[in-house]
């Protein structure tokens, strides 16, 4: 009788899912339960109290590794220091959805950002509260041509010269289409994981703002042929010719070859 | 079932002669310095390929005779034997057209094979090796960057790479571009008769990687160092990745010996120079590489 009834609910779950809005559920993530109209800083508090705190320290101060993980499984807690980073660096990694990290090994990737707008900024003004940091640049309109001369200098080594993204030993250097002109603004200043971080010595704003200009109009670029095989250059497009080739020269073997006679 | 054709010898003689005639243009081709080399070469050696091929086909399709005979042999004829044996008697003094085939593919063969084997010459000097070893950089020769300005020591920053040249040297030469970088100096962990090449923890390579002579325009950095890999060098071209940390060792990929490193001093104002040459020759390894010292010119 039990069971049946066990069975009966299961059908039931199956056939009525609970009603769901168009965003899956944001799971993984702690929420706190805070009154409407508690202020900015307050609700980040506790936003970082729940979601960052475990990595980053309860005052922002990072957590050292102590010991390896004890098996699969098993995380332990490490993060680098978040006082002084700014408003700059909260900004990054929020909205590109690269922090809460599962593991603190890993690099961050870009996911889905589970945290609501004003939970954001919440937390922005919360991670920019610990310390005397940067704030969140905003890029200008630059030279496209100007920055595809400091791009090819100073990114397209691991982010290939069109922006397409690459790979480093024990790295992947993420496509930049998805990044918004802020995003990348803030990327070039932070270095995120192992990304080197160039200053404004090194990259001036004003340069920035160029580089920002040409990775936007590259996205954009037309692709000759019609065919963009990657915008990778030759592996690929030889990858492609070698494809090719090699039906045509099946095709020529076809044409001139000859089996012999059956006896 | 099919007899060979008449005068279809000589359109596969046309064609080894052209295969071969194609392979000679290759080497000449690749021993001149032409311009639009790289695609004279390939077209070349494609169209020496592409005439050899025609030539098997008009050999196969239309030499090799392959009909087989079913009638049975007449009655032998005294007279008629004895005139084709003085036949094959005189052709056999001069040259028959099957050895005048066989001598045409030879040769096309043997004018592809040294196309193929020209591109050996440029594995490496085996002798004069002095060039090769010759480098910009002596004691004293500041470092600038690529707008010409001297590189000051109080400029280079953590976590950045930058890339320099010597003053007032030609930058296009193999040994002209280093990648400088500075470390925790703490974590600078030279070999002890490279002590001091480190000023403040700045360290400057050669940026041409050992193993196949690409820039290394990779550098990799810890945003966390507890938790993140340690600084690193890597080439694009193949992923050897180098540790700036330990003299510029090998810690990953094809390269067969350390990235050479540049001793460097600070200048009393304040500006990087080198403090002489790199510590082994500079750009892809060749066969007897480790016997020898980079030199300043």
């Amino acid at each position: 009788m039990r069971r049946a009834a066990v069975i009966v609910a299961a059908a039931a779950a199956l056939a009525f899912p609970p009603a769901t809005g168009a965003e899956p559920p944001r799971a993984g993530i702690v929420i706190p339960s805070t009154k409407p109209g508690t202020p900015l800083l307050q609700l980040g508090y506790q936003l970082y109290a729940g979601n960052c705190s475990s990595c980053h320290g309860s005052l922002g101060e990072g957590v050292a590794p102590r010991g390896r993980a004890a098996g699969s499984g098993d995380v332990r807690a490490a993060g680098p220091p978040l006082r002084g980073v700014g408003a700059l660096a909260a900004d990054f990694y929020l909205r590109t959805g690269y922090m809460p990290l599962a593991t603190p090994q890993t690099q961050p990737r870009r996911t889905r950002v589970l945290f609501s707008a004003r939970e954001l900024a919440a937390l922005v003004a919360y991670v920019a509260s610990l310390g005397n940091g940067p704030a969140i640049p905003q890029p200008r309109p630059g030279s496209v041509a100007g920055g595809q001369r400091l791009f090819t200098e100073h990114c397209a080594g691991c982010h290939q010269v069109v922006a397409q993204g690459g790979y480093l030993t024990g790295a992947v250097a993420p496509p930049l289409a998805p990044d918004s002109a802020t995003q990348i603004a803030e990327a070039v200043r932070i270095g995120p994981y192992l990304m080197p971080r160039f200053s404004e010595r090194t990259i001036s704003n004003r340069q920035l703002d160029s580089i920002v200009a040409y990775v936007r109009a590259v996205d954009r670029a037309p692709n000759p042929g019609g065919w963009g095989i990657g915008r990778l250059g030759p592996v690929p497009e030889g990858i492609v010719a070698w494809l090719i080739a090699g039906v045509a020269l099946a095709g020529c073997c076809l044409v001139f070859g000859r089996r012999r006679a059956a006896r | 079932m099919r007899r060979p054709t008449p005068r279809a010898d000589d359109l596969a003689l046309l064609f080894l002669g052209l295969a071969a005639l194609c392979a000679a243009g290759f080497v000449v081709a690749f021993a001149l310095a032409v311009p639009h080399r790289t695609q004279l070469l390939g077209v070349a050696l494609g169209l020496a390929f592409a005439f050899l091929a025609a030539a098997c086909v008009v050999f196969d399709r239309r030499l090799l005779d392959t009909s087989e005979r079913e009638e049975l042999y007449p009655e032998p004829h005294v007279e008629e034997q004895e005139a084709v044996a003085e036949i094959v008697e005189e052709a056999g003094s001069g040259i028959t057209r099957r050895r005048l085939l066989t001598m045409g593919g030879g040769v096309a063969a043997g004018s592809l094979g040294l196309a193929l084997l020209a591109p050996a010459l440029s594995l490496g000097r085996l002798f004069d090796t002095t060039p090769l070893l010759e480098t910009p950089w002596r004691r004293g020769r500041r470092l600038v960057d690529g707008a010409g300005r001297p590189l000051r020591a109080a400029d280079i920053e953590r976590d950045a790479f930058y890339t320099a040249f010597p003053e007032g040297a030609d930058r296009e030469t193999l040994a002209a571009p280093v990648v400088v970088v500075r470390l925790d100096p703490a974590s600078v962990r030279l070999p002890p008769e490279r002590r001091g090449w480190a000023p403040q923890g700045i360290l400057a390579y050669s940026k041409i990687c050992t193993h196949a002579g690409c820039a290394i325009a990779l550098y990799r950095k810890p945003t966390d160092p507890a938790i993140e890999p340690a600084p690193a060098f890597v080439c694009p071209c193949h992923y050897s990745t180098f540790d700036p940390a330990t003299g510029g060792t090998v810690i990953f990929g094809p390269a067969g010996r350390p990235l050479p490193q540049l001793p460097l001093t600070i200048d009393r104002s304040g500006v990087l120079c080198a403090a002489g040459t790199f510590s082994g020759p500079v750009g892809p390894s060749w066969w007897g590489v480790r016997i020898w010292k980079a030199r300043s010119r």
